[in-house]
């Protein structure tokens, strides 16, 4: 077996058992990588991968290291939208084709810190803007289960790579649901850790107050290994949590007797796939297999996410887009003396559409006589949809859902309809308006053979519950 | 028909800090170009602002300063337009919930009264870049980023400005506070501090306002004077011939001492404002208020009132002498347990003064301490040396940073007072002049001065002017 088939845990056992060396591991993800670009239908997972940066990396981690780091010397392949100093940091879009980050991102410097090497940037949608990975200005990523379905997005190339073994693990980012639907559509586990666990210094920002980095990895182990390599205060990001961070793996393994589940009856309503309803239900009877308590909660403004999410989300990202001109750093397209024409120019020729189509609902929403009415009025609705949880919370110490009302799609067969993709996330938003923490976890298949996940949400940092949850479901599922 | 001016002014007040408000980097003036930025002020993609203490803290000291409420609850927002000399594309300021408001200066009004201006708020936000044109207008323009970032304070007037002496008036009061204060010393050439205006006309006694202007582009307080004065009386001709005046913004062109309309389309700007999602609210108890507050040193109004009834000086004197901090620090050091402050806040208000300016220092660098001034008044008021000879020997202690005894010493320059001596001088002149004393005796008395000249020319200036007097009197029997 490749070593690029190893997961995590088992990487790290063969690195500090001098069973294997780093160069060994990552020549093999590089040779995987060679072969997916001339194989029929690529995954195309990576948007760069520098071998000779990533052996810096390397020869940088053996002066620092010490025999007793976390990882090992593991690498783990990272999406484009984190700053790594010495790579080019393109987030999949054409405005910054050339821009090389000067610096590390926090999660960066925690993950060399813990031992990890990071090696190649992962391919995605355009700013983190997507649900597909059909929106990169690096060609689309294919789903490894099925070449010709969606991985999903937008960290769709971390989530492919991770299933089609053309990396370890891999670091995505979530802001409405980036890390876990293309987990559980490429039959993965992904987790968003609680707002502000790891810091966002370094990551690209699409939406400020919903963006969080987080793991994308072969098994529940791995996911909550690699969160202990990166989460942790940072004076360096205002939103960063003052918590103490955890030894995530420990609870991997542990009972969930006694834990109380919630099932929220607006997420199994209509629109969810019949089969992907009886999967997640075969992941919840596991959980109650395994001594949890299941009960029927409600979520009574979980109908106003979809529109409380795009209204802030896309407010949030017409500004974080605002600095992209090509003056500074990033490509120049045209030459001229207007400076007008410039921006125009600059930055209708450099964003792809999708992008476009947020900033302009974004400006909109935050312009003069419009705020009140839309930007105000959601941040109201995103309180109470906060509220929602917090009383659920009260009563139960998860809550299980669906991912997604739909398994990976056909390839370009919803490209037209931008309004039905964003319907789409329903599941997966409110906890990004909450700034809770959740996970995907495979919980079975289609007839198809399609993946499907199941959605644990736990309140603020307790991710513990999660990574106990996840677990039992995984075992139960395989 | 009479009109009167309604005038309020925005004040941009640049903190001294050491470094800027959102990041490590300094805020030195005058450094290379691009030499003092990091990826936080640069706006590069994935950094993120960190709120600069000392700025807060400053900005509160102005706050408590300048009699404002200082609000518990404070938030920054992001201000949003494109321009090259801002990177992110927004700038980080205050809207809804700035940190000070409500406040006000007591200034004189134009016949000496005291009228309280007031402060509508003085909110915290950051400084833009530089831009440098070069000299041909088809050349190209660069962006120094040096300053962007740097702490400002924007104070807002209330509209109960007048005329444009006072203006001027509440500049100075300004300027006076932060300089006592010790948040800047609003040095206009070096930018520490800007001035926009706004003037509307109205009918004396109306309640309505007229019709806004804005005016901008003046670099000293003496232009904002002019070009009040100016905008007035071109308004009123424009009111008075029948004709009509529409909003708008002029800038003043020192070259013609009048305002122009701004030839750029200045469209409305929509920012946009929404709270920065990567910063948290500002929140202050009583405590750290009050605790800050004590720290306030005393201000100019109330050191002008106490040195007029604690020292007995005029309040012409005292306004002078408190124009400066430091001054009047010098001052009060000065007349520690001397028994005439007067004389001595007379000559700092002319020799000392005149002496300072011919040398180019400040008063920091200026070598006579005040303790040494206060030893020069003793020496004086002992009768050891004239005032003539005081003010020869004050200049060198203003070059050499000796001591007023040591030069007296050193020079020989005590005055003489011998009458024996006296004598043998003034025979000799007496002998010399045959011709003036038949003058005087003659009953032309303007003679006698000469006389007196000659007595105090051949003792170097050292002999006591009343005794010469006296002796020569009795001699010439006058």
């Amino acid at each position: 077996m490749g070593l690029n088939e190893l997961s995590l845990k088992d990487a790290m056992e063969k690195l500090k058992n001098k069973e294997v060396k780093i160069e060994d591991i990552i020549d093999d993800i590089f040779n995987a990588y060679k072969n997916d670009k001339n194989s029929e239908k690529p995954i195309n997972a990576y948007i760069s991968f520098d071998l000779e940066q990533i052996k810096r990396e390397v020869e940088a981690f053996r002066k620092t290291s010490d025999e007793e780091s976390l990882l090992k010397g593991a690498p783990i392949a990272i999406k484009d939208i984190i700053n790594i100093r010495g790579t080019k940091t393109t987030c999949a879009s054409k405005i910054l084709a050339d821009y090389e980050s000067p610096y590390d991102a926090t999660a960066i410097a925690y993950l060399k810190k813990s031992g990890g090497i990071p090696a190649g940037k992962l391919n995605m949608d355009e700013f983190a803007m997507g649900s597909t990975n059909e929106n990169s200005s690096y060609g689309i990523v294919r789903n490894p289960v099925n070449r010709d379905k969606i991985p999903g997005g937008s960290s769709g190339g971390a989530a492919a790579a991770v299933a089609g073994n053309l990396a370890i693990a891999a670091l995505g980012s979530d802001t409405g649901g980036s890390i876990r639907q293309p987990a559980s559509m490429c039959g993965v586990f992904g987790i968003k850790p609680t707002y502000g666990r790891v810091s966002r210094y370094g990551l690209v920002a699409y939406a400020s107050s919903f963006d969080q980095i987080g793991p994308i990895t072969k098994t529940v182990l791995d996911g909550a290994i690699l969160l202990e390599a990166i989460a942790g205060y940072d004076v360096k990001d205002s939103t960063s949590a003052p918590v103490e961070t955890e030894k995530y793996s420990e609870y991997v393994g542990q009972s969930i007797k006694g834990k109380k589940i919630g099932i929220p009856d607006e997420y199994f309503g209509e629109g969810l796939d019949d089969e992907v309803r009886k999967s997640v239900e075969n992941g919840i009877k596991i959980l109650e297999e395994a001594g949890a308590e299941v009960k029927k909660i409600n979520l009574k403004y979980t109908k106003y996410a979809i529109a409380t999410y795009y209204i802030i989300a896309t407010a949030e990202a017409s500004s974080n887009l605002a600095r992209f001109d090509g003056i500074r750093y990033g490509t120049r397209l045209i030459k001229t003396e207007d400076l007008d024409r410039l921006y125009r120019e600059n930055r209708s020729r450099g964003f792809g559409d999708e992008v476009k189509r947020r900033i302009l609902l974004g400006t909109f929403t935050l312009s003069s006589g419009y705020y009140d009415a839309y930007y105000l009025k959601a941040q109201k609705v995103r309180t109470l949809i906060r509220e929602d949880f917090r009383k659920a919370f009260d009563e139960v110490d998860l809550i299980a859902t669906p991912v997604s009302p739909k398994v990976a799609w056909d390839i370009g067969s919803m490209m037209d309809d931008p309004l039905q993709m964003y319907l789409a996330d329903i599941y997966t938003v409110p906890v990004n308006l909450a700034g809770l923490p959740a996970a995907s976890v495979p919980c079975g298949k289609t007839t198809e053979g399609l993946p499907v996940g199941l959605q644990l949400i736990a309140y603020h940092f307790n991710e513990a519950d999660i990574f106990r949850a996840a677990t039992i479901v995984e075992e139960g599922a395989k | 028909m009479n009109y009167e001016a309604v005038i309020g002014l925005e004040v941009h007040v640049q903190l001294n800090t050491k470094s800027k408000t959102f990041c490590s980097c300094s805020t030195e003036f005058g450094e290379r170009p691009n030499s003092h930025t990091c990826p936080v002020c640069l706006g590069l993609p994935g950094a993120l602002p960190v709120l600069n203490r000392e700025a807060l803290r400053k900005g509160i000291l102005a706050g408590l300063a300048l009699n404002c409420e200082i609000a518990k609850y404070s938030v920054f927002a992001r201000k949003n337009y494109f321009y090259p000399d801002l990177p992110k594309a927004y700038q980080i300021s205050q809207y809804e919930y700035p940190l000070n408001k409500n406040g006000f200066v007591i200034i004189k009004d134009d016949n000496g009264n005291d009228k309280k201006i007031g402060i509508t708020r003085a909110h915290l936000e950051e400084d833009a870049g530089k831009l440098i044109h070069d000299e041909d207008p088809k050349g190209p323009s660069y962006v120094d980023l040096n300053r962007c970032g740097t702490p400002l304070l924007e104070i807002v007037s209330e509209p109960d400005i007048r005329t444009p002496g006072e203006a001027v008036r509440y500049l100075n009061a300004i300027k006076e506070i932060m300089q006592y204060i010790g948040v800047s010393e609003c040095n206009m050439e070096k930018g520490e501090l800007r001035v926009d205006v706004n003037i509307s006309i109205r009918p004396v006694g109306s309640k309505e306002f007229g019709i806004k202007h804005e005016i901008k582009n003046m670099n000293s307080f003496a232009n904002v004077k002019r070009a009040l004065e100016y905008e007035i009386k071109r308004q009123i001709k424009v009111l008075r011939a029948g004709g009509s005046l529409k909003q708008e913004t002029r800038l003043f062109d020192q070259s013609k001492n009048a305002t122009v309309p701004m030839r750029t389309k200045e469209e409305a700007h929509d920012y946009r404002y929404f709270p920065d999602p990567d910063l948290v609210p500002v929140i202050l108890t009583d405590e750290e208020i009050s605790s800050l507050k004590e720290e306030l040193p005393e201000l100019p109004e109330p050191r002008r009132k106490r040195f007029v009834k604690e020292y007995g000086l005029t309040e012409y004197d005292a306004e002078n002498l408190c124009s400066s901090k430091k001054l009047a620090d010098y001052f009060e050091n000065a007349v520690k347990g001397y028994s005439n402050p007067k004389k001595i806040a007379n000559w700092i208000l002319s020799e000392m003064i005149k002496v300072m300016k011919s040398q180019q220092v400040d008063i920091d660098s200026f070598l006579v301490k005040p303790d040494m001034l206060r030893e020069l008044f003793e020496i004086i008021d002992s009768g050891e040396i004239t005032g003539k000879i005081a003010k020869e020997v004050f200049l060198d202690m203003a070059k050499t940073g000796k001591k007023a005894s040591e030069i007296v010493k050193e020079k020989g320059l005590k005055q003489v007072a011998d009458t024996s001596v006296l004598e043998k001088v003034i025979d000799e002149v007496i002998k010399e002049n045959p011709k003036v004393v038949d003058d005087i005796k003659g009953g032309k008395n303007k003679a006698f001065g000469f006389l007196v000249g000659q007595v105090m020319k051949k003792t170097k200036g050292k002999a006591n002017p009343g005794l010469v007097n006296k002796i020569l009197k009795q001699k010439l029997g006058v």
